[in-house]
This record gives structure tokens, C-alpha cells and sequence, in this order.
């Protein structure tokens, strides 16, 4: 089935033809996406649907991936945590093997480059590309998937000079923008509907993959799923849990998330989860590999509730995930969540562990307004928050491009 | 039946819109307040009728963003609801939207002792948005025919034609109207009885778009076409 066609059947028949009509312009433009990794991560998700999509509606779109020495991921790491506030301290040694990495891939795109009308290029990792691309008759856009709302100043400086020679960036929330000499739209991210993670599972399926974990779907369940960080404030949940309980004997808790292989602190956290879920045989605390989607899937499906009790968050697409799954959501009132959490709607925004806790309890209470909640986060999800919509933007940012910077652009 | 006078069709459009950050971003009333002063009439536009176009309810508590940062981040409930009853169809331009905007913070800002300053995770983000508006190829020949087709009309294009409109068009009124209102001109170039469409065109003039979803003003507009169509066919038989 054309990919076009299974995306109305989750997104809508009017989406569809929404994006048909907007596309109709861009017919044959040649489109080039550069990221650093075709496996694993938001942005190889996102792009391993939207450049079909784009296909489908006649750009001429590809995906082009930048790949270096240890040292070009070593530095690009600390990009990544310097964007994000660590105060990293990065060797010009590096830097001087991130800028030569980014010239050998200019060089090798250089054909492509040259051909295309539109470079899409995704976070720090390629965004030093530009530098050394001889075709600047193309529109170079960067792509931000980074919380940068507090970023380590230095790292940013030094990125900022490569993207300040762009047309345009696009970050996913409002806070995250940074002052640039160019429009600077703002696209938050997306889920796909047809990804692992999100497809309608059988029931027979959620079942077995809470068997494998002692999970009793018979009784209420509560979940989060999020890699052991104090920012996600797993010790939070399982507080707001116990406090949950004393109303709800019955009720039980799973914590999924990631391994923490290279993340010191993240073992420190799973460790006191541990111990603080230790004398409670009703509180599952899992370490699942970082391509368990469709355990996650069906972790999340088998609740009731799903909490994200974020100290600090980004966007939050684990909220996303789980409201495309008809659940009710309790959020940390921070980030992204807030736009996606609308109280007494899709779910509740909290403070605290009593505060989560109260609302567990209210939500068990009207159990009617859970599937109620549940059927508006869905739509809400279909209507903001699928690539579909993700996709719309893109297209409509280009072709806001394409006509200069007028507040309206008007198609014939 | 007097023949209906000719009237240019109405093609239907579609729009999308897109966010741009303005870099302008407020921690407390009077940061607030004197970005607005400055900020460009595209950004008052978005906070106040951008807010149809992104992820909402029924009956949010209130009507732009200034109103809900007020609520949400100042807690000041006071402000949140003065500035809550801005309502944007009463004004003919942005910059009188502007001014009453300044007035009712103003008159606030005399009355507190001290801005209540917020952290920078709950600062107002001044937005502004570009409309990128392109047709459906739908052409409509006459009104009667928006009765079956108005409520399969997408959400970007009732607010273009229904709010955006109110932009463009002289005198603030909505592209419908408008368009009713050629209907009504032509005729009275060749008079034969009332003026054709008038009381669709009052019904249509008497939709509050104020408190309705986008959702909502199709259907509304919707049950005025098809009671128009209606009361036409009861009017003949």
C-alpha cells in the first residue's frame, strides 16, 4: 500500500490531501535531509517515514548521513551535552577533526549539494557542512532536535558561527530558540503512528509481554517510561505510587527504561529506584534495550495511567506515545508537556508526588473520564502531533522561504 | 422566481501556519508590556487568534495568551480576566488592539505594588506566524451550495476565510459575508424584490467566533447555509 495511504487511514483522508495541495508547488524540487546516524534515535525515526512521505508527493527528496572517526563522535557528544548545559570542555584537537570531518562530507556530497534546491541538515552533528559547500543557491535550513534552552555558552558560540551562515533554523519549542541573523521557525517534533513503538497491538501480545514481567493486567497499573535520570524523577513516581496506594492496595507500578551504559549517574538512579521499590513486589522497575519498542508498546497500552513526572523536560514524546494510546497522562508541569497535558482534557499537570498522587487517585475514581481523557489525547495526538502534521510544516516553512520572508505567502 | 444576478464564484482556500520565534520573550508585566508596545502587529495577531489554530478544548479558561500567561505564570487572575475580555472582532486594527492591550497592563501595573517576576521556564515567548494559504481547486457557484460542502471544509480553511478574512476585507467582515454581500450588490443593480441572501448574511455577521473552536464555527456556519437552503425550498413549494 502506498505510504500515502496508510498514513490517511491513521492521520485522516482531509491530512492527506492537506499535504497533496501544499506539496503541489514543490513538485521535482530537490530536497536533501543530512543527519549523523540512519539507525536508532528521534531523528533517523522521523526521517525514515517523512523522506518517503516526501517522495510520495512528488519532491525529489534523499537522506544523506555524515560518519567520521571515534574522535568526530566524541566531540559531537559534547555538543550534544554542551547544548544542553554541561559545561564540557572540548580540546581544539576535536574541533579541528569535527570541522575537517564535515569538509570531507561536503566534498563527497558535493555533487548532491550542488543539485539540490533545499539542504535540510539535523542538529550540530553535519551543521559544519555548509562551510564548505561551493552551492549557496540551494536554501540551507538547520534542524535543532536539541533542548538548547540553557546551553553552555561556549559550545554554543562555536556552533553559532556555522549555523549563523544558514538561511533558517527550526527549533521544537519556543524556549529553545536561540537569537540567529535568519527566521527561526518553530516545528515541534513528532511520533510516527506506524513506527513499532506506536502501532495497535493485539491484546494476546500485551498480555504476554506482562507475563513475561509479573505484570497482572487485571489490576490498575500506573507507568512510566523514561531512562533513569534525576530529571525524570523516577524516586518521585514511586513516592506518588506508595502514596496512591494506601487508596489503591491493588494498584501496581512499572519504571521502563533504557540501559545506561555510559551514563555514570543514570546507574546511581537506577540503583536508589531500586532500593526504594525494594519491598514492594507490586513496583516493576525494568531496564530495556534501547530498541524494545514494541515492549515498550505494549508496557504503555496495558496501563491505565501513564505518568511523566519530569523535573525538567524537552518535548516529551514518550507523553505523545502514550496519549496515541488513548491514556490519560499525569506530567511534570515543564517543558513540552505543558502543551500537550491540558488539564482536565488529556491528563493533569503536577508539581509534586502528591500532586501526582492525588490525581492517580481522582482518575481511578472516575474511571469514565479516564476513557474519556484517553479519547482526547488520542485526537489530540492525531490532530498536532503525528509526522503528518511535523511534515505540513516543513513544506509550509519552505515554501514561506521561497517566497522571502512575507508574513503571507499566497500560492497559485 | 427572479433570476439570481451573476456573482464572481467563491474559491476555497486553505492555509497553514507557521511559528517563528521573534526572540522578544518577557519574565514579568512590564517586560511584557513593553515588548507589546514594540512587537510587530503579526505577533499580537498570533496570541491572540493563533490560539485556534493549535492544540486546545472546549471551554478554555481564557481566549489568548496573554490571558493564560497572566493566569498560568503571574497568577494574577485579575489581570488574566481583563485581559481575557479583549475581544479581537470588536477592533478594526491591530494597532487598536495594541493600544487597548497597553491600556488594560497599564492600568494594571498601577495598581500592584511589584511585577511578579517568573522563571525563565515560564517566560512569555513572543511568536509571530507566516500564513501560507493555497486553493483546494473547490469552486462554489452559488451559496446553497455551502450547505452540503461547508462541512467538509478543513480547519485551515475556516480560519482563513472565516478569521483571516477579517484582515483583509474592508470593514473587518469574513469572507462569507463578503461574498454574500457581492450576491446583494448585484441584485441591486437589477432590482426585483429584497436584497438576495440578507438574512443568511446577518446570521452568518452574528456568529461569534470569540468562544468557538474551528470545529465549531463549521458547524455553525454550516446549520446557517442549510437553514438558508431550507427555508429557500419551503419558500417555492
Amino acid at each position: 500500500m502506498p505510504i500515502l495511504e496508510q498514513y490517511a487511514k491513521v492521520a485522516g483522508v482531509d491530512v492527506i490531501q492537506h499535504l497533496r495541495q501544499l506539496s503541489e508547488p514543490l513538485k521535482g524540487m530537490r530536497l536533501v535531509h543530512i543527519n549523523s546516524t540512519r539507525e536508532g534515535g528521534g531523528v533517523a525515526e522521523i526521517l525514515y517515514k517523512m523522506v518517503p512521505l516526501m517522495r510520495e508527493l512528488g519532491i525529489d527528496a534523499s537522506w544523506e548521513v555524515i560518519t567520521g572517526e571515534p574522535d568526530y563522535y566524541v566531540c559531537t557528544k559534547s555538543f550534544h551535552n554542551g547544548m544542553q548545559g554541561a559545561k564540557v570542555q572540548i580540546p581544539q584537537k576535536l574541533l579541528r577533526v569535527y570541522e575537517r570531518t564535515n569538509a570531507e562530507a561536503a566534498e563527497a556530497l558535493a555533487q548532491r549539494l550542488h543539485e539540490a534546491q533545499v539542504v535540510l541538515v539535523h542538529d550540530p552533528q553535519p551543521a559544519a557542512m555548509i562551510r564548505n559547500s561551493g552551492n549557496r543557491n540551494a536554501l540551507w535550513i538547520w534542524r535543532c532536535h536539541i533542548d538548547v534552552s540553557r546551553p553552555f555558552r561556549p559550545t554554543w558560540a562555536y556552533l553559532r558561527s556555522f549555523v549563523a551562515d544558514y538561511d533558517a533554523s527550526v527549533f521544537s519549542l519556543p524556549a529553545f530558540a536561540q537569537p540567529l541573523p535568519h527566521p527561526v521557525y518553530i516545528i515541534p517534533p513528532s511520533i510516527d503512528p506506524l513506527h513499532e513503538k506506536n502501532i495497535e497491538l493485539a491484546i494476546e501480545e500485551v498480555q504476554s509481554v506482562c507475563d513475561r514481567f509479573e505484570i497482572d493486567v487485571s489490576r490498575p497499573l500506573i507507568v512510566q517510561v523514561s531512562r533513569y535520570d534525576r530529571f525524570k524523577d523516577p524516586l518521585g513516581v514511586v513516592q506518588a505510587y506508595k502514596l496512591a496506594k494506601r487508596f489503591i492496595p491493588s494498584l501496581q507500578l512499572v519504571l521502563a527504561g533504557g540501559g545506561a551504559a555510559d551514563d555514570p549517574e543514570g546507574e546511581m538512579v537506577l540503583s536508589e529506584v531500586r532500593a526504594a521499590a525494594s519491598d514492594d513486589r507490586d513496583i516493576h522497575v525494568l531496564l530495556l534495550p534501547s530498541d524494545a519498542h514494541r515492549t515498550i508498546n505494549a508496557i504503555q497500552r496495558a496501563a491505565d495511567i501513564v505518568l511523566q513526572k519530569s523535573l525538567r523536560e524537552g518535548f516529551g514524546l514518550t507523553v505523545t506515545e502514550a496519549m496515541w494510546k488513548r491514556k490519560p497522562v499525569v506530567g511534570g508541569d515543564t517543558g513540552g508537556i505543558r502543551i500537550q497535558v491540558i488539564n482536565h482534557h488529556t491528563g493533569f499537570l503536577v508539581e509534586t508526588p502528591e500532586g501526582a498522587a492525588l490525581r492517580i487517585r481522582y482518575l481511578y475514581h472516575h474511571r469514565d473520564l479516564m476513557l474519556e481523557m484517553g479519547e482526547k489525547a488520542r485526537r489530540l495526538v492525531r490532530d498536532y502531533f503525528l509526522v503528518t502534521r511535523h511534515l505540513r510544516e516543513y513544506l509550509a516553512m519552505i515554501l514561506a522561504l521561497l517566497h522571502g520572508e512575507e508574513e503571507r505567502v499566497v500560492l497559485k | 422566481m427572479a433570476e439570481e444576478p451573476p456573482v464572481p464564484p467563491f474559491n476555497v482556500k486553505d492555509c497553514s501556519l507557521v511559528a517563528l520565534a521573534t526572540g522578544k520573550r518577557a519574565l514579568d508585566l512590564r517586560e511584557l508590556r513593553d515588548n507589546i508596545q514594540f512587537i510587530s502587529p503579526d505577533s499580537i495577531y498570533y496570541h491572540f487568534w493563533g490560539t485556534k489554530m493549535r492544540p486546545s478544548f472546549e471551554d478554555p479558561d481564557y481566549h489568548n495568551d496573554f490571558a493564560t500567561w497572566a493566569h498560568r505564570s503571574l497568577h494574577d487572575k485579575t489581570l488574566a480576566e481583563r485581559l481575557s475580555m479583549l475581544d479581537p472582532t470588536g477592533y478594526t486594527t491591530l494597532e487598536d488592539l495594541r493600544r487597548d492591550l497597553l491600556e488594560v497592563i497599564d492600568e494594571r501595573l498601577d495598581e500592584i505594588e511589584q511585577p511578579t517576576w517568573v522563571g525563565r521556564d515560564r517566560q512569555f515567548e513572543f511568536i509571530r506566524a507566516q500564513i501560507v494559504v493555497f486553493s483546494t481547486h473547490l469552486v462554489v457557484q452559488h451559496p446553497r451550495e455551502f450547505a452540503e460542502l461547508m462541512p467538509t471544509l478543513s480547519a485551515g480553511s475556516v480560519f482563513y476565510h472565516f478569521i483571516d478574512a477579517r484582515r483583509r476585507n474592508k470593514g473587518g467582515v469574513d469572507d462569507f459575508e463578503n461574498w454574500l454581500e457581492s450576491w446583494s450588490a448585484a441584485a441591486a443593480a437589477a432590482p426585483a424584490g429584497p436584497p438576495p441572501f440578507e438574512d443568511l448574511r446577518m446570521r452568518i455577521r452574528h456568529i461569534d467566533p470569540f468562544f468557538s473552536s474551528l470545529t465549531d464555527l463549521r458547524a455553525e456556519l454550516a446549520a446557517a447555509f442549510r437553514q438558508h437552503v431550507r427555508k429557500s425550498e419551503h419558500a417555492h413549494t
